[in-house]
C-alpha cells in the first residue's frame, strides 16, 4: 500500500490522506447514520409493541381493514428496487455509465410505484373515515381504541413514506451526477452510501408489512 | 542514538523532528478574512468558536432568567411575577440551559476545536456536515426563541403529557426547536466517531488517545443512540397536539406514563451527554497540572463507555412515583446504584493521579478541584435519590433541584470553565489575567454553594420544586439562596471582562505550550495554523508521558505528504530520526 500524494485524485477532499480513507470514512459515517434511523423508527416500534401487548384483540380486528394485496405488491416493488440499486453500484464499479443510469432510473420508478400504491391505500381509508387521531369517524371496528391503531399505522407508514420521498430525491441526484460522468470504478462512494440508505428503507418496510397487515 | 530508542515504534515510517515556532506567520483566523469567510467556513476551529459564541449568548439569556426566578422567590407570596409567568420562566430557563447550552457546550465548542487537533487530523471527517450542524443548531434555537414571543411554554423542560398536550402555550414551536437541535447533536456525534476511527495519525493507537477524546467518543455514542428516540418522542407529542393521535393523552385513550418512559429513555442518557465531556476535561487538567501520568488510564477511558451503556438502563428512577410497577422500581433502583460505580472509579483515579504529583494550582486546576468537590456531592445525592424509599419523600422537591445543579453546573459547567481556561491561550493566542481568574473562580465556588446547598436543606424540609410561593418558614433559606445567585453573576461577569480584555491591545501573548502539555494540541503553533499542523505528526509516546523529553513528541513524517493510520511501509531510517 503506498501513500504517494501524486496518486491523490481530485475527488479526495483536502483533509483525507487518500481515496481509500475517504471511502472508509463515508461508508462508516453512513452506517452510523443508519443506526440513528433504526432508533428513530425504534420509538414507533416500541409504541406499536406496547399497545399491541395491551390490546391484542384491537390489532387483530383493525388490521383486517388494511389491504394485504396492495401491501404485498408494495413489498415486492421495494425488494425489486433494492436489487436494481445494488445493480447500479455493480455497473458503476464496471465503468458502465449507461447501465448505472438505467438501474438508477428503474429504482426511482419503483419508488414512485410504491408511493402511488400507498396513495391509493390512504385515500381509500380517508374515504371510509379512517383518519389518524381525533378525525377518525369509521364505525366498522368495534373497539374503543381503534383510532390509536390507525394513529400508529399512519405514523409508521407516513414516516416511512417520507423516507421513500427523500430516497427518490437522492437517487435522482445520483442519476444527474452519473450523467455528468462523475462515477467510475475508482469512485462510486455516493452510490454506495445512498444504496445503504435505500436498503434500510426497504428493510423497514419488510418489518412494517407483516407487523401491520398480517396479524391473525 | 539515545533518543532514537523506541522512536521508530514499529511504524516503519521515515521520521523527522519538527520544532514548530510559538507563533505562525498566518494563523487559522487570519487565513480567511471577513465575516463571510466565518459564516461559510468549514474549518472545525472556527465552527467551534462560533458555537462557543452562541453558547455563551444562550448561557447569558438562561442566566438572566435564573436571576429572575430567584428574585421572585425573595418573598413567600408573589414578589413581581405571577404564577403563570413564573412557570414560563422556569421552563425557558431549563430548556435553554439544557438543550442550547449544556448538551452542545463541551462537544460542539471545545470538542470541535480540539478533537481533530488531538488526533493530528486536518479537520473532522465531514467538515461540511459540521458547518451544517451549526446552522441546524441556530435554526433550532430560533424555533425555541420564537416560542417565547408566541406565548412561551409552561410545561417544564420535560414536556410531560397530558398537560403538554392541552396547555394553551406554544409547546409545538418549542418541541420542534428541541427536535431540530437533536439533529445538530447527532451530526456532531457522528462526525466525532468517524474522525476518531478513521483520521488518527500514525502511531496514535487507541491506548494513546487523550482521555478527552475518549470521553467525547462515549458521549457521541450516547448522542447517536439516544437522541433519535427523543426526536420521535417529540414528534409524537407534536402530532398529539396537532392531530390528537391519542397515544399519550388519556382523554383520547392514550397513556401519559408511556410518554415519561420515552422521555427518560433519552433524557437519562442525556445527562451523561452533559457530564462525560466534562470528565474528559478534568482528566486532561489533572494530568497536566500534576505532571504525572494519569492513574488508571484504561479505567478512566472504559468507565466512560460503561457509563454510556449502563446509562440506558436506569431511566425508570425518574418515575418511582409515576405509577410504574413496584418490581420495575426496585430493578431501576438497583441498576441506578451500579451506574455510580464507574463514576466513583474516575474520582479515585483523579485523586490518585495527584498523589505525589508536582501540583501547580493555576486557574484550570482550581476548576478541577472545584469540580471534584461539587461533583462528588452531586453524585452522592444522586445515589440517595436512586434509593427507592428515600426518593418517594424527596421526589419533586428542591433536593432534586439541588442534585441536578450540583452535577450539571457544579460538574459540567465548572469543567467547561476549566477547559476554557486550559485552552484559551491555544484558541486565541492570549493569556488571561491569572489573578482575576482566581478571584472569579472563588466567587463562583462560593456563590454556587450558597445558592444550591441551601436547596438540599429546603428540599429535605419538603419545599416542592416549580412553585412560585412557599410557606413563611422557608424565607430566610430562600433569600440566602437568592443572594448566592448574585455572587455567581458577579463571578461570571468578571470572567467575561478579563477574557475580552485578554483579546485587546494590552493582552498578554501566550506561548505555544504554556502548561508544558504533551498531547498534540500543545505541539502546534499558538494559535494553530489553518490545517492544524504544517507536517503530519507521528505519535510515539502517550499523552501523559511527562517524564519523557518534549523532543520525543515532536516527530512527524519526513517526506512531504501524509500518513495513514495503518501505514505499513516497511523501511526505517535511523539518521533522519536523529536529525
Ligand atoms: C451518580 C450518578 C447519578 C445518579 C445515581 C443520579 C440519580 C438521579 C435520580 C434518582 C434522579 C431522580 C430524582 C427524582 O426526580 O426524584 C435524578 C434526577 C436528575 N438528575 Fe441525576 N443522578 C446522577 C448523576 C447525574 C448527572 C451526571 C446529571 C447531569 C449532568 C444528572 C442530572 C439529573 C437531572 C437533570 C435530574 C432531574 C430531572 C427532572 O426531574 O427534571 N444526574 N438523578
Ligand atoms: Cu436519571
Amino acid at each position: 500500500m503506498s501513500h504517494n500524494s501524486s496518486a491523490v485524485q481530485s475527488h479526495v477532499a483536502h483533509h483525507f490522506v487518500d481515496s481509500e480513507q475517504q471511502f472508509d470514512a463515508a461508508k462508516f459515517g453512513m452506517w452510523i447514520f443508519l443506526v440513528t434511523e433504526i432508533l428513530f423508527f425504534g420509538g414507533l416500534f416500541a409504541a406499536y409493541i406496547i399497545y399491541r401487548a395491551w390490546y391484542p384483540d384491537l390489532y387483530t380486528m383493525a388490521s383486517t381493514q388494511l389491504d394485504t394485496t396492495m401491501g404485498a405488491i408494495n413489498t415486492g416493488v421495494l425488494i425489486f428496487s433494492s436489487l436494481t440499486m445494488a445493480l447500479s453500484i455493480w455497473a458503476a464499479q464496471h465503468n458502465d455509465k449507461k447501465k448505472t443510469g438505467i438501474f438508477l432510473l428503474v429504482t426511482i420508478a419503483c419508488a414512485f410505484a410504491f408511493m402511488v400504491i400507498k396513495y391509493f391505500e390512504y385515500t381509500h381509508k380517508f374515504h371510509l373515515g379512517i383518519f389518524p387521531g381525533e378525525a377518525y369517524t369509521f364505525t366498522g371496528i368495534d373497539h374503543p381504541k381503534a383510532h390509536i391503531f390507525f394513529s400508529i399505522y399512519y405514523m409508521m407508514t407516513g414516516l416511512h413514506g417520507i423516507h421513500v420521498i427523500i430516497g427518490i430525491g437522492l437517487i435522482f441526484w445520483l442519476w444527474m451526477k452519473n450523467n455528468k460522468g462523475s462515477f467510475n470504478s475508482a469512485y462510486y462512494t455516493p452510490i454506495e452510501i445512498v444504496g445503504l440508505y435505500w436498503h434500510l428503507v426497504d428493510i423497514i418496510w419488510i418489518f412494517l408489512f407483516p407487523l401491520l397487515y398480517l396479524i391473525d | 542514538m539515545s533518543t532514537s530508542s523506541g522512536i521508530n515504534a514499529d511504524l516503519g515510517l521515515k521520521l523527522k523532528r519538527f520544532v514548530t515556532p510559538d507563533h505562525p506567520e498566518v494563523n487559522y483566523a487570519q487565513a480567511e478574512k471577513g465575516i463571510k469567510a466565518w459564516l461559510t467556513t468549514v474549518d472545525h476551529k472556527k465552527i467551534g468558536l462560533m458555537y462557543l459564541g452562541a453558547i455563551a449568548f444562550f448561557f447569558f439569556i438562561g442566566g438572566l432568567l435564573a436571576l429572575l426566578l430567584r428574585a421572585e422567590l425573595w418573598t413567600p407570596a408573589k414578589t413581581f411575577l405571577d404564577a403563570d409567568a413564573y412557570n414560563q420562566v422556569f421552563t425557558l430557563h431549563g430548556a435553554i440551559m439544557i438543550f442550547l447550552v449544556l448538551v452542545p457546550s463541551v462537544p460542539a465548542a471545545l470538542g470541535n476545536f480540539f478533537l481533530p487537533i488531538m488526533v493530528g487530523a486536518k479537520d473532522v471527517a465531514f467538515p461540511r456536515l459540521n458547518l451544517l450542524s451549526f446552522y441546524i443548531y441556530l435554526a433550532g434555537a430560533t424555533f425555541s426563541l420564537y416560542s417565547i414571543v408566541t406565548g412561551a411554554v409552561d410545561t417544564g423542560w420535560t414536556f410531560y403529557t397530558p398537560y403538554s398536550a392541552t396547555t394553551g402555550t406554544s409547546v409545538v414551536s418549542m418541541t420542534l426547536g428541541v427536535f431540530i437541535l437533536g439533529f445538530s447533536s447527532i451530526l456532531t456525534g457522528l462526525n466525532f466517531i468517524v474522525t476518531l476511527h478513521k483520521l488518527r495519525v500514525p502511531g496514535l493507537t487507541w491506548g494513546k488517545l487523550p482521555l478527552f477524546c475518549w470521553s467525547l467518543y462515549a458521549t457521541s455514542v450516547i448522542q447517536i443512540l439516544a437522541t433519535p428516540v427523543l426526536a420521535i418522542t417529540l414528534m409524537l407529542l407534536v402530532m398529539e397536539r396537532t392531530l390528537k393521535i391519542g397515544i399519550f393523552d388519556p382523554a383520547l385513550g392514550g397513556d401519559p406514563v408511556l410518554y415519561q418512559h420515552f422521555f427518560w429513555f433519552y433524557s437519562h442518557p442525556a445527562v451523561y451527554i452533559m457530564i462525560l465531556p466534562g470528565f474528559g476535561i478534568i482528566s486532561e487538567i489533572i494530568a497536566i497540572f500534576s505532571k504525572r501520568r494519569i492513574f488508571g488510564y484504561w479505567f478512566i477511558a472504559l468507565s466512560s463507555m460503561a457509563i454510556a451503556l449502563i446509562g440506558f438502563l436506569v431511566w425508570g428512577h425518574h418515575m418511582f412515583v409515576s405509577g410504574q410497577s413496584t418490581l420495575s422500581s426496585i430493578v431501576f433502583s438497583l441498576i441506578t446504584f451500579f451506574v455510580g460505580i464507574p463514576t466513583g472509579i474516575k474520582i479515585f483515579n483523579w485523586v490518585a493521579t495527584m498523589y505525589k504529583g508536582s501540583i501547580s494550582m493555576r486557574t484550570p486546576m482550581w476548576y478541577a478541584m472545584i469540580f471534584l468537590f461539587l461533583f462528588t456531592i452531586g453524585g452522592f445525592t444522586g445515589v440517595t435519590l436512586g434509593t427507592l424509599s428515600v426518593d418517594v419523600h424527596l421526589h419533586d422537591t428542591y433536593y432534586v433541584v439541588a442534585h441536578f445543579h450540583y452535577v450539571m453546573m457544579g460538574g459540567m459547567l465548572i469543567a467547561f470553565l476549566g477547559g476554557l481556561h486550559l485552552w484559551w491561550p491555544k484558541m486565541t493566542g492570549r493569556m488571561y489575567n491569572e489573578r482575576w481568574a482566581n478571584i472569579a473562580a472563588f466567587l463562583i465556588f462560593t456563590g454556587f454553594n450558597m445558592t444550591f446547598f441551601t436547596q438540599f436543606i429546603l428540599g429535605a424540609k419538603g419545599m416542592p420544586r416549580r412553585y412560585y410561593n412557599y410557606i413563611d418558614q422557608f424565607q430566610s433559606l430562600h433569600q440566602f439562596s437568592t443572594v448566592g445567585t448574585w455572587v455567581l453573576a458577579l463571578g461570571f461577569t468578571i470572567i467575561l471582562i478579563y477574557l475580552l480584555q485578554s483579546l485587546g491591545k494590552k493582552g498578554v501573548i501566550a506561548s505555544k505550550n504554556p502548561w508544558n502539555g504533551r498531547s498534540l494540541e500543545w505541539l502546534t503553533t499558538t494559535p494553530p495554523v489553518l490545517e492544524n499542523f504544517t507536517y503530519t505528526p507521528v505519535v510515539i509516546h502517550g499523552p501523559y508521558d511527562f517524564h519523557k523529553p518534549i523532543a520525543e513528541f515532536e516527530y512527524g513524517i519526513e517526506s512531504h505528504g501524509h500518513g495513514h493510520h495503518d501505514a505499513s511501509v516497511h523501511h526505517s531510517n535511523e539518521e533522519s530520526v536523529n536529525a
